[in-house]
């Protein structure tokens, strides 16, 4: 536990100084330093301005989030147990999974229009299919002497379910939340970027388009913050729950 | 109150035909009474529908044809009250410590959890596993999740058990012991075990009589009585009539194992 503290350390000062030693080379226009980085996410975290951009971001997020999650579930359990739904299923999926989502984007647009609902869609496409396919193959790959088992000891399908198989199930769909939440994230920013009036990924646009470094570093660090810190949970659960009592 | 503990009767089972291969006829039609209390071993060739006969017997399975009767009663295609499982594949619940592994059941048949906590205690003390009631399966080897599934089919205080080669994937001198605790919790239980193995030894050791299966579909071409005393342990693996045994076990099987193979007799 010390070890690994010990190396996202030092992994962290690396990134740190390599971020000021490229400054150093790229000059304020081109980067803003991790110094002046962190005076401006400061002076941010202050001002109403950027908590309503973060608050548009966070509702489209939650939102997107609970589709994919949500969505991806029910899919992936459904196509898991209908064995033949799933075989039909997975490769439209890995197809779809490794198609550039952004060529949708303007479909998108068309069908919801600008707004909410279309950085929400975009954030569900995105995140929706690895927790189907995880959910799926999860559901597959459960051993059938856990079913025989609980048939042994007389539980009803439902009971079956709950305290059997999703408890056997559990370690894959959290492997696949986990990789859903950090592509739900991104499908929102991104839709953010291209056609949004407010949102994280509009105020890194805006600063792109103004050559405003120090904004756009300040908004990436908040994000990368956010993101991290949020993966490193679901991974110490997922770990948790692939190695209980390893 | 009736020697016979389950009966089956002409019972026999075809798997259909499916995905462009010809249904097979697995299992009979056989007959077979398993005395109340008794050590029954089940020998027999690869694939020759062992346990297929377990599954019918526990209800994991209809017959396709005949009648299979636990305590004078129909077993219809669901597993009666009464009957515990243990499978040859590790099925302790990999999320579960040992001790919630043993109380699943228990607790499933709602009983009380001053109950619970005393026959869940009992059945680690009997298994040996007071030590490991707070590790995970993972933390165990394959013996002791194996003991672990043991103890959750003993605490439920089936009076029939049933078990599907347990031991298949331990080594030798851990199958011997395991037979032994075996032997001890079947005179402890007062129940009427079923064992299937392809281990003539094991089946010649714990057994009070050996059922011998034919080649596919499955039928008992003998069953033999071992004359062993109720209280025995592996030690009899040094008498001279067990190696004869074994030997008679051997002379019957050889040939329908050689079929199994799809070779004819030399």
């Amino acid at each position: 536990m010390k070890r690994r503290a010990l190396d996202m350390l030092l992994v962290s000062v690396a990134l740190v100084v390599l971020w000021q030693a490229l400054h150093w080379r790229v000059g304020e226009e081109g980067l803003a330093s991790p110094a002046a980085t962190l005076r401006q996410i400061g002076e941010e975290l202050e001002s109403p301005r950027f908590w309503r951009h973060v608050a548009e971001t966070a509702i489209a997020f939650g939102w997107a989030l609970l589709y994919s999650a949500g969505g991806g579930l029910v899919l992936g359990l459904w196509f898991g147990f209908r064995r033949l739904a799933g075989e039909v299923a997975e490769p439209v999926l890995t197809a779809f999974a490794s198609l550039p989502k952004v060529t949708l984007y303007p479909i998108m647009l068309l069908v919801f229009g600008l707004g909410l609902p279309a950085k929400v869609a975009f954030g569900a496409i995105h995140g929706i299919v690895p927790v189907v396919l995880f959910s799926m193959a999860a559901v597959r790959n459960l051993a059938p002497v856990l079913t025989r088992t609980a048939r042994v000891l007389r539980l009803d399908a439902r009971t079956t379910a709950l305290t059997v198989l999703l408890p056997a199930a559990l370690p894959e769909i959290v492997s696949g939340l986990r990789i859903g939440f950090s592509l739900t994230l991104l499908g929102v920013l991104i839709g953010e970027m291209f056609a949004a009036k407010r949102g994280l990924g509009f105020l890194i646009m805006n600063a792109i388009g103004l050559n405003d470094s120090g904004t756009i570093m300040t908004v990436a660090t908040l994000l990368f913050a956010f993101a991290a810190l949020a993966n490193a949970a679901l991974l110490a659960l997922d770990r948790h729950l692939h190695h209980r009592g390893d | 109150m009736s020697q016979v503990h389950a009966r089956l009767m002409g019972v026999s089972r075809v798997y259909p035909a499916a995905a462009g291969q010809a249904a097979v006829h697995a299992l009979g039609p056989l007959d077979l009474d398993l005395r109340r209390g008794e050590f029954f071993g089940v020998v027999g060739p690869s694939g020759c529908g062992k346990s297929t006969l377990l599954d019918v017997v526990a209800g994991l399975a209809a017959p396709s044809e005949g009648r299979v009767t636990f305590e004078q009663r129909d077993v219809a295609g669901e597993v009666p009250d009464g009957i515990g499982v243990v499978f040859q594949e590790d099925a302790s619940f990999g999320w579960l410590t040992v001790w919630d592994n043993v109380a699943f059941g228990l607790r499933r048949a709602g009983r009380e959890a001053a109950e619970v906590q005393r026959r869940v205690d009992e059945a680690l003390r009997f298994m040996g596993l007071v030590d490991f009631a707070r590790a995970y399966p993972a933390q165990l080897s394959g013996g002791m999740r194996q003991r672990v599934c043991i103890a959750r089919t003993l605490v439920m205080e089936p009076r029939l058990i049933l078990l599907d080669e347990p031991f298949g994937a331990l080594d030798a001198q851990t199958r011997l012991l395991m037979g032994d605790e075996l032997l001890r919790l079947w005179r402890a239980s007062g129940a009427t075990v079923m064992l299937i193995t392809h281990a003539l030894d094991e089946a010649a050791m714990l057994s009070d009589r050996v059922g011998v299966m034919s080649a596919r579909p499955g039928r008992f071409i003998d069953i033999i009585d071992t004359g062993w005393a109720r209280e025995r342990d592996s030690r009899i693996a040094a008498e001279p009539s067990f190696g004869a045994l074994t030997a008679r076990l051997w002379s019957l099987l050889r040939d329908e194992s050689l079929k199994a193979l799809g070779h004819q007799r030399p």
